[in-house]
């Protein structure tokens, strides 16, 4: 099957600052951070103390409810700190690094060699299933569980984000091991971009369906992708990796190592000469200073992308899923008159009562000023549905989650959607409500009920 | 936003007020705490001062046909364009102004009630209110009818966005069933107060009124103004203050659906709706008023565009919008032709078609989502 799907809806939101395809610099950092909040639906169990010595791959925390899923440290060296908040909730478990890395090795077995079953388990010692995200939820997957089919995006549409062509060149053969791999447990989908399929680092896959999409932002949503090809229905359950993640399995089976080492873009308005650098997930936002000048005040630096990234300051870490760093300014100046001129010509807007959509091919500096106030939904669901390629009413939904009405929630495909997928809802959003947060509220509360 | 304003100080009590006047002149300078950390540049600000701009055209037409009316309903008087138009801003003006203090008084009161930020929905709903009564209600009667819309049509449903009626229709439903002797009939539509005499043949009904006894009462009605067709579309008859001219709503349209506030699917099946019942009513012999007589007759192009496409009481999914305009069209002629008391019908279409709009939805989506299920399971 390799019709293309063309997807009308959607919004490449013109913000300015894409990160050139050229690597500025290889970071080990001094210390990485595992953080649990990373991960959705994981109950941590600590496996360390301060001042053991660990190697990158060793396990460092461990699910509560299902103690075979691991997460692993990322470097080798010691354990300098392990921080807690209030009711001392586990926030970090820091490393501080060696210069000379060492690694766990791993014998996971030849792929041709080895059945499912084996896969699973492979990937569970070493460290790398928490890359595999089931879907409705969005949580890590459940090895009990047989999914009906992997999906793979082999591009990312979402602003500013990593150009998964460069960051991943040169891992064709990593890629391959990791679907192979994971064909052994199900069914792989591999969705291209169909303008650049060619220039893809997984182009001519073998073990994978392949399907190629064609379209604005979140064309590359892995979430939109299985909507158009095989949409969930209630009791199903699917898996997705990210190419992130894949390139790490593949990597367990080729070399025997657990590496997360990931090329990251470094991007935004406010970045000086955005471009890519190779580090490890957990590394300290404090390595990036060179991007954001000296002077870093009234500057956010969001880990993952702009629309769904976290905001975690020039204190935080590189998120374990994020291959993007985002940087720009925040919006704390007031506008005089704003709404009410008739032209604003440095703001972007989709919507018609401004003239910008004349304009396509401009690139605004945009900040993080809300526009407006929070109000009750006013306009109708089609509003949403512009940026939604998917076949719900994202309003509904919305307006469900809200209620708290699991029923309606079902109704209007809570299984299918990740917060993620309704960034460009909450980005449209005239009044200004955290559709995101909406989303993520109803998840949580699914994943209560329906335990 | 001074302290005192803010939690805990002196003023609290007024901090919805003066945020409302503060976001009013100024884009605050609030930045995103969750989920997109940027945002589109609209708000409901912009989307409702564009809507508001679209009436503009009608509110300026009905002021000067307000004076134009009472010029020609007045033998003793021969007034010029100006003229005319100042005596309708005269006489609308204290509309508008009670219509606003009423209204934004509870919708500020109730705000901060509430803790929450003054939504922007009255400004639309008090520049209509005045467009859609008789310009000589009697104000006490319009302030009353203000608060009841505000409070039990809107706020207590939890306010803009929330409710299930257009709050200007309601005021406007309110006069009319509250107050029927100073409100139907041919009472109230021109303006006379200080009126010296009446012209020879005066009629106080406007055309709808007159419509109801047939197309030849309407031809040969007699009235001061011409009944014609072209002057019932370039709005030179009398009616509520904003109703009377099609060209004046058409430029609203436009802007409206230009940017995209008001839905142009609910329009066209509106006017689909009202000439199918009105084409079926003439060939079946019921009415003999053609059927696109309707169209530029007593409020249905302004309701149409103004009042039906309100995003928050219409339908919501774009089937649902096709469905419910034609349900509007449909009824507000059903109403004209086969309801012997009331002549206008788009009132209470309107009305009830907010009613039914969420049950709209709720057939759309659910055959929607049957459907794609159906869909899904034999793939």
């Amino acid at each position: 099957m390799s019709e293309t799907i063309r997807l009308k809806k959607g919004l490449n939101v013109p913000v300015k600052g894409d990160a050139e395809c050229r690597l500025s610099k290889t970071v080990l950092p001094g210390i990485v951070a595992v953080q649990p909040s990373d991960f959705k639906g994981l109950l941590p169990r600590l496996l360390v103390k301060e001042g053991d010595k660990v190697l990158a791959g060793s396990p460092v925390l461990s699910d509560k409810k299902n103690p075979q899923i691991l997460v692993c440290a990322p470097a080798s060296g010691t354990v300098k700190e392990i921080v807690r908040g209030e009711k001392r909730k586990l926030l970090a478990v820091l490393i501080q690094t060696e210069d000379q890395q060492q690694y766990v090795e791993f014998n996971p077995g030849k792929i041709e060699e080895i059945d499912g079953a084996q896969v699973k388990e492979a990937m569970l010692s070493a460290g790398v299933w928490p890359w595999i995200i089931q879907r409705p939820y969005g949580i890590i997957a459940d090895p009990a569980v047989t999914p009906k089919a992997i999906f793979i995006s082999a591009f990312d549409s979402a602003p500013l984000s990593a150009d998964a062509d460069y960051a991943f060149e040169g891992e064709k053969k990593n890629l391959q091991a990791g679907i192979d791999a994971l064909a052994k447990i199900a069914k792989v989908h591999v969705s291209f971009n169909a303008k650049t399929a060619a220039k893809s680092p997984l182009a001519g896959v073998k073990n994978a369906e392949t399907h190629f999409f064609e379209g604005k932002h979140p064309a590359g949503n892995v979430g939109v992708q299985i909507s158009n090809i095989d949409p969930i229905m209630k009791g199903e359950t699917v898996w997705t990796v990210s190419l992130t993640g894949l390139c790490a399995i593949g990597k367990l089976f080729n070399s025997g190592k657990y590496d997360a080492c990931r090329k990251v873009a470094v991007a935004g308005p406010k970045a000086i000469m955005p471009s890519y650098i190779c580090t490890l997930p957990g590394m300290p936002m404090s390595y990036i200073k060179p991007w954001t000048g000296s002077d870093a005040e009234g500057i956010r630096i969001v880990s993952g992308n702009i629309l769904s990234g976290t905001n975690v300051g020039m204190d935080g870490y590189l998120g374990f899923f994020d291959n993007c760093i985002t940087i720009i300014g925040e919006g704390t100046e007031a506008e005089l008159f704003g709404w009410i001129r008739p032209i604003r010509y440095k703001q972007f807007s989709t919507d018609h009562c401004y003239f910008s959509w004349l304009m396509p091919w401009r690139k605004y500096d945009m900040d993080t000023n809300l526009h407006g106030g929070p109000r009750a939904f006013l306009v109708s669901d089609s509003y949403y549905a512009k940026v939604l390629p998917m076949d719900i009413y994202p309003l509904f939904l919305v307006k469900a989650c809200l209620a708290g009405d699991i029923d309606k929630m079902e109704k209007f495909g809570i299984y299918e959607v990740l917060p993620e997928d309704l960034a460009l809802c909450e980005f449209v959003d005239p009044s200004k409500n955290n559709i995101q947060d909406i989303i993520s509220k109803g998840i949580d509360l699914m994943l209560k009920e329906m335990a | 936003m001074n302290k005192i304003f803010e939690k805990g100080g002196k003023l609290y009590f007024l901090h919805s007020t003066v945020d409302a006047f503060e976001t009013f002149l100024r884009v605050p300078p609030t930045v995103t705490r969750k989920g997109a950390h940027i945002r589109d540049a609209v708000d409901l600000k912009r989307i409702i001062i564009l809507a508001l701009i679209a009436v503009v055209p009608t509110a300026i037409f009905g002021m000067w046909n307000v004076g134009f009316q009472h010029d020609l309903a007045d033998a003793s008087v021969n007034m010029n364009v100006l003229q005319e138009f100042w005596y309708g801003l005269l006489k609308v003006l204290p509309l508008y102004i009670v219509s606003y203090v009423v209204g934004l008084f509870i919708e500020f009161g109730t705000a901060q009630i509430r803790g929450e930020e003054v939504n922007e929905g009255f400004l639309m709903t008090g520049f209509l209110i005045p467009l859609i009564v008789p310009v000589d209600v009697p104000l006490w009667m319009l302030a009353v009818a203000v608060a009841f819309a505000t409070i039990f049509g809107k706020e207590v449903f939890g306010g803009t966005g929330m409710n299930i009626w257009n709050p200007a229709l309601l005021t406007r439903a309110f006069l009319f069933f509250s107050y029927p002797n100073d409100m139907s009939g041919a009472n109230g539509w021109i303006s006379l107060k200080g009126c010296g005499q009446l012209v020879d043949g005066f009629t106080g009904a406007t055309p709808l009124a007159i419509a109801t006894d047939g197309m030849d009462a309407l031809t040969n009605a007699g009235a001061q103004y011409s009944t014609s067709f072209w002057t019932m579309f370039w709005g030179g008859v009398p009616g509520a203050v904003g109703e009377t001219s099609t060209i004046a709503i058409l430029l609203g349209a436009i802007l409206i659906i230009w940017t995209g506030v008001g839905s142009w699917k609910t329009m066209i099946s509106s006017v689909a709706g009202a000439l199918f019942i009105g084409g079926l009513a003439n060939l079946l012999g019921a009415s003999d008023i053609p059927c696109y007589y309707h169209l530029v007759m007593g409020g249905f192009a302004f309701g149409t565009v103004f009042m039906a496409t309100d995003p928050v009481t219409s339908a919501q999914t774009e089937t649902g919008k096709y469905i419910y305009g034609f349900f509007i069209g449909a009824m507000c002629v059903i109403i004209r032709l086969f309801n012997p008391g009331y002549a206008e019908g788009m009132m209470l279409a309107i009305l009830l078609g907010n009613t039914f709009a969420p049950l709209i939805d709720t057939c759309v989506t659910s055959c929607h989502i049957k459907a794609r299920n159906r869909k899904v399971v034999v793939r």
